[in-house]
């Protein structure tokens, strides 16, 4: 049994147009096998792992395995402050005239333009391009967030850094809604 | 001349009759006998649960039902609870609280279970429902304290607001300060969940004061040891406590305060909370603990000698839920110290490190299921197990109705033999007759699906990870499974073959969740298409299946029975039939 490698039959598949049926075995299989990494986002891919390894790869995640809930997970590992390195910044992001809410991770993105980008492509919408003096105005978006204090303020008119210290919550306002904010 | 029929009694001695019957269960099989009994059946049904808030619509629900008292709804699919559902996908309250409002200016009760609740909706509710008595929010999210200072302001006769598990957004108002100095009516208050700033212990105190009713107080976390005796003092009446945050060292003046408050209760049978306990001051609970039927430590991180210490004062316990620092040896103390013990659930301490932290293995589980002769629950996460422990514990308990058991690394195998656990979960089936609910877990073939389907006739649902070889084992569970209401399933090679053909049975259960299986849109599509009574909702964030090749799985498939047809409030990312819906691009 231990020398019946069969590792197709072992493949967990995903089913990629075209691909091959994995012949579907009836023998016992081989003992414990590595898991591929899944990730919620991007593509899916499975590894096929020599039994023969000695040293399992590190451990990757796999989303919502164990099915521990996450309010357990929080509670047991203390609320971390986000800002000093806890396992993510997840902000929730609301759009006027959206029925529901999204939320992200702030922590993923490096830079504005690339945390705008994911906005639009996340909501489907434009929100244009930033300007110190006029804002987001031409858009028919404009991002802004509760800071630490409450204050609403314009997604732009702080450094990176210290939007990313402060931001607790996401909010797309109509473009002409917005005006009122940001102004210097 | 017509005949006098025994059952043309007078509407309102029917009436009287059906309110004894308090069941939903009950109160169907009732409405169905004729329709003169359905008409007067619907008059006065007070109560009403709706298992999936998608499956019907409140329109609809008031129509039939026009004089509801109480409501429970909910939402989202469990696997939600592990964040396998995106943000956004629904499950929103406001259009039910919203008829509701019109129709039912009555109503007292509203339990909401992983639903989306906005300040709003709270709002609404406040200044809808004169004689609001109930509010449970379970796992839900979407609200901030300032729809509860709507509510604690409002209403009037509020008796229990239970937010357990739910995720509320601290909006900085102290609402526990807008229940007016003449509310007393408290019965059930709890507040666990939330965060250090959400509530002034000042007006906790005051309200727990004048609140001669109060019977279950769960505080949240950052309410210091030293004021836990003053709540304590304040309501000695209380049977269900949680309590806050356990101080870092042992005061001894602390102590006393806490353990002479805690002896004032005569009428305490439950306790959680325990976040960040020092073992220390554990014994100023020592003078409840006999009378102690739940017990909650599973957000306590004491160890095993701690532990038993602790249950061994406990021997009236029925209901006991600890993380797995307890180890064997604990699950042993308690096994011989605990004989009423009917539920027992163990959490992991570190779920995401491979190596154990504690010793915890099956031998705990078979410890408990031979000495304690009531048990029927079970939710068990532990990193060994052989399939000789799980027939054991068949043996021992058939009695069991809910057994859960995760072995945390997918694709375990028995460690003694090195086979899969198709044998050991075929004997739970096999023996506990009246078992509802299944996880299952570990490597595991087609062949635990076929004795799933042949023995566990009174299953109502299953949930089943990484496991299976074919489509077959998915036949066999829709198959044989004939009381199964809700099948939830990830990562498993099942797809349209076993699905298509049994299309019809999807019907006669709640919902079926598959993500990460091999069934393709085709399929959907095919299913949407032969079946009118069902929703298939194909969740992808991946973009549009149609980009596809229609032999392309699908990312995430929920599929549930529904007579309200197709919901208007699916985000981009949920693709049913209805083109046009499917391609609505702005929010």
């Amino acid at each position: 049994m231990e020398n019946d490698l069969n590792l197709k039959a072992t493949e967990l598949r995903l089913g990629l147009p075209g691909s091959d049926e994995p012949e579907r075995q009836m023998t016992p299989r081989p003992n414990k096998r590595t898991l591929s990494d899944i990730v919620s986002e991007g593509s899916r891919s499975t590894t096929e792992e020599d039994h023969q390894d000695t040293a399992p790869p590190a451990k990757v995640q796999i989303v919502g395995w164990p099915p521990v809930r996450s309010y357990r997970k929080n509670c047991l590992q203390g609320k971390k402050d986000e800002v000093e390195g806890g396992t993510g910044m997840y902000v929730k992001v609301s759009v006027d005239g959206a029925p529901y809410l999204r939320k992200i991770d702030l922590k993923v993105y490096r830079s504005y333009p690339q945390l705008l980008l994911a906005l639009e492509n996340m909501f489907k919408l434009t929100i244009g391009a930033y300007s110190e003096r006029e804002g987001y105005n031409g858009s028919d978006y404009a991002p802004t967030y509760e800071d630490r204090d409450g204050d609403w303020m314009l997604v732009g008119d702080v450094p990176w850094e210290m939007f990313i210290s402060s931001c607790k919550r996401l909010r797309i306002m109509k473009g002409s809604e917005a005006r009122g904010l940001g102004c210097i | 001349m017509p005949k006098r029929l025994v059952y043309s009694l007078p509407d309102e001695v029917l009436e009287h009759v059906f309110s004894f019957i308090q069941s939903d269960k009950d109160r169907n099989v009732v409405s169905a006998v004729s329709k003169s009994w359905y008409e007067i059946e619907r008059w006065c049904r007070r109560k009403i649960f709706v298992g999936n808030c998608y499956a019907v619509s409140p329109k609809m629900v008031i129509r039939r039902f026009p004089h509801v008292r109480s409501i429970e709804l909910k939402g989202k699919p469990h696997f939600a609870d592990f964040n396998l559902v995106p943000d956004g996908w629904g499950g929103y309250v406001l259009p039910w609280i919203t008829e509701m409002a019109g129709a039912y200016p009555w109503l007292e009760e509203i339990r909401l279970k992983r639903m989306v609740v906005t300040d709003e909706s709270l709002e609404l509710i406040a200044k809808s429902f004169k004689d609001f008595k109930v509010l449970v929010l379970a796992s839900c999210e979407g609200f901030s304290t300032d729809g509860l200072a709507a509510i604690a302001a409002s209403c009037k006769n509020l008796r229990e607001l239970d937010l357990r598990e739910s995720e509320v957004d601290d909006s900085s108002v102290h609402w526990l300060s807008h229940f007016p100095e003449t509310y007393t009516s408290m019965v059930s208050l709890n507040i666990s969940c939330l965060g250090s700033d959400e509530v002034s212990f000042s007006a906790l105190e005051r309200l727990v004061s004048r609140c001669p009713n109060l019977r279950s107080l769960k505080l949240n976390r950052a309410v210091p040891l030293d004021k836990t005796a003053n709540i304590l003092r304040l309501a000695p009446q209380l049977v269900e406590f949680g309590t806050c945050t356990y101080s870092a060292e042992l005061r001894s003046d602390v102590f006393s305060n806490l353990a002479g408050a805690f002896s004032n209760c005569k009428e305490l049978r439950s306790l959680c909370g325990f976040w960040d306990v020092v073992p220390d001051y554990l014994p100023a609970i020592y003078s409840v603990c006999s009378r102690l039927t739940s017990l909650n430590l599973s957000y306590a991180t004491i160890q095993s000698p701690d532990l038993i210490k602790l249950v061994s004062h406990c021997p009236s316990l029925q209901r006991l839920l600890v993380l797995d620092y307890i180890e064997d040896s604990g699950l042993e103390a308690l096994a011989s110290n605990c004989k009423d013990l009917q539920e027992l659930r163990v959490f992991p301490s570190d779920p995401f490190d491979a190596e154990p932290n504690a010793s915890l293995t099956e031998q705990g589980l078979v410890a408990v299921s031979l000495g304690c002769p009531k048990l029927q629950s079970v939710l068990y996460f532990c990193r060994r197990m052989s399939n000789a422990a799980l027939v054991t514990i068949a043996q021992n308990r058939p009695n069991l109705t809910r057994f859960r058991l995760c072995i945390i690394e997918p694709n375990t195998t028995d460690y003694l033999t090195g086979e899969p656990f198709d044998v050991g979960f075929g004997a739970i089936v096999e023996h506990c007759k009246d078992l509802i609910r299944l996880s299952l877990s570990g490597l595991l073939t087609d062949c635990v699906f076929e004795y799933i389907g042949k023995y566990a006739k009174k299953l109502e649902m299953l949930s089943v990870a990484f496991a299976g070889d074919s489509d077959l084992g998915l036949h066999h569970v829709l198959s044989g499974c004939e009381s199964l209401r809700k099948l939830e399933i990830r990562d498993c090679p099942f797809g349209d073959k076993a699905l298509l053909t049994n299309a019809a049975k999807l019907e006669t259960m709640r919902s079926l969740w598959m993500s990460s299986c091999s069934v393709s849109f085709g399929a959907c599509k095919l299913l949407s298409q032969k079946m009118p009574r069902l929703n298939v909702e194909v969740i992808d964030e991946r973009g549009p299946p149609d980009s596809r090749p229609e032999n392309c799985t699908v990312d995430k498939l929920y599929i549930y029975r529904s007579v309200a047809g197709l919901r208007f409030d699916m985000p981009p990312f949920v693709w049913t039939k209805d083109e046009d819906l499917a391609l609505r691009l702005s929010p």
